[in-house]
């Protein structure tokens, strides 16, 4: 049975065909809204979202499926110390397909190993979050109309930042990308990441402090929220939470046709007046993440339209 | 127990100095009624000084644990007094139960039960990776 924890877990050729079929979604909704009749979607959400869940739900619903689940750890039984093994054991037996989203990182590979269904990672703490990723991916798509040749910046959180992390995974298996890091030092990426993933495959990057400067080069500026919950230490977060502020004076020097992606939510990092600007795709690239979970929800089950 | 006759067992030689308690403990050997030999600083034409550990019976040995802690031990495995087999353990490729993720945001600090599992990921530098978030650990 096949599970998404990570990424790296579907092939580039498997990532294709579900661009596909999520392109293919958006021009014919009509075609595919009755493939997962009769199925359910178990979303266990023991950590909140709004996005996640609601895009997950809507997707199965606009497949004809129906949905179960829990939106914060506090409604299920977590709170009475039962295991994650034990919830996903029950909740299989309930459901075709599940969708879970966990503070703890690792917490889907390890229901992944008890699991009669299969599971979507559907964000483990500051770890994974492949689905934002195929999200992000069929955005840079629909965008370019491919998944080589640009360049890309990613601002902001990019130590915590599950988001960045997985994409970064992703991209590295296309060509002719080049990656811009912008983060204070205390939130740059991962050193296994660039040692792994961009060393290793000799992919160019650069590492850098200053947003303003790196600007002028990019095709895509993916921004990332500093988050709250990821920080042990409080003063930590407030020192470091104001550090990028994109707003309309800093855009001046960006590309004109440079596209601004954010995984959402956001805080202050983006000033809302940004939002009339046509470069802020970011609202788009939410409303994308239906259809692409929609598409893996059919892959996931072995159905088609 | 004369260290130097064993009837059925194993010597583990070759283990680099100072290394044999941590083989003793992540083997369990304490939890063992037969009888355990260390022996520490022993001369070592090779290796200068070493550590050998030998244990009179022939248990469930782990050569992963071996291999991760040292992979130029060699493990001679006794019957009836004679040396029938002599072993290298290689560095493992996974271990289960022999490290403790020490993330605290790993899901294995809350559910300690979870087996715990490492993957090597580079032999050069011998880096293991988490299998549940990923965090590395070096030799």
């Amino acid at each position: 049975m096949r599970h998404l924890i990570d990424i790296t877990d579907l092939t580039t050729e498997e990532i294709d065909e579900l661009i596909a079929v999520a392109e293919d979604i958006i021009a014919q909704p009509e075609k595919y809204q009755e493939v997962c009749r009769h199925k359910k979607l178990a979303t266990l959400f023991f950590e909140p979202s709004t996005r996640t869940r609601l895009s997950f739900e809507s997707a199965m619903l606009s497949l004809g499926g129906n949905v179960l689940g829990f939106s914060e750890a506090s409604s299920s039984s977590a709170t009475k110390g039962e295991t994650i093994g034990d919830t996903v054991r029950v909740v299989s037996a309930y459901s075709d397909i599940i969708a879970m989203r966990h503070p703890k990182e690792g917490a889907p590979y390890a229901a992944a190993k008890v699991s009669s269904v299969p599971i979507i990672n559907a964000g483990d703490g500051g770890h994974n979050h492949p689905t934002q990723t195929l999200t992000d991916l069929l955005t840079i798509h629909r965008e370019r109309g491919s998944l080589n040749n640009f360049t890309i910046g990613f601002c902001g959180d990019l130590k915590f930042g599950r988001t960045v992390h997985s994409l970064v995974n992703a991209l590295a298996r296309y060509t002719g990308i080049k990656f811009v890091f912008i983060a204070p030092e205390e939130l740059k990426l991962p050193r296994y990441l660039v040692e792994d993933t961009l060393e290793k495959k000799d992919l160019p990057y650069q590492e850098t402090t200053g947003l303003e400067e790196a600007l002028p080069q990019l095709d895509f500026l993916y921004m990332t929220r500093v988050q709250r919950e990821r920080f042990f230490n409080e003063a930590d977060y407030i020192r470091l939470k104001d550090t990028y502020i994109l707003d309309p004076e800093k855009l001046k020097s960006a590309r004109p046709d440079m596209a601004i992606l954010h995984p959402l939510p956001r805080v202050n990092e983006i000033t809302v007046d940004v939002d009339a600007d046509p470069r802020a795709r970011y609202f788009q690239q939410a409303a994308n993440g239906r259809f692409i979970r929609m598409a893996l929800i059919m892959k996931m089950l072995g159905l088609k339209a | 127990m004369n260290i130097d006759s064993i009837r059925n067992g194993y010597v583990l030689d070759h283990i680099k100095a100072g290394a044999s308690m941590e083989i003793y403990r992540l083997l369990g050997l304490d939890k063992l009624d037969c009888s355990v030999a260390i022996i520490k600083n022993a001369k070592s034409t090779k290796l200068g000084r070493k550590d050998i550990i030998k244990i009179d019976a022939l248990i469930d040995l782990d050569l992963d644990v071996l291999g991760y802690v040292d992979p130029d031990i060699t493990v001679s495995i006794i019957r009836d007094g004679v040396q029938v087999e002599k072993k290298h353990p290689q560095l493992p490729k996974k271990l289960v139960n022999v490290l403790r993720c020490k993330n605290p945001r790993c899901i294995t600090t809350t559910e300690p039960h979870l087996p715990a599992e490492f993957v090597l990921s580079d032999p050069e530098k011998r880096t293991y990776r988490c299998s549940y978030c990923d965090s590395e650990y070096h030799r």
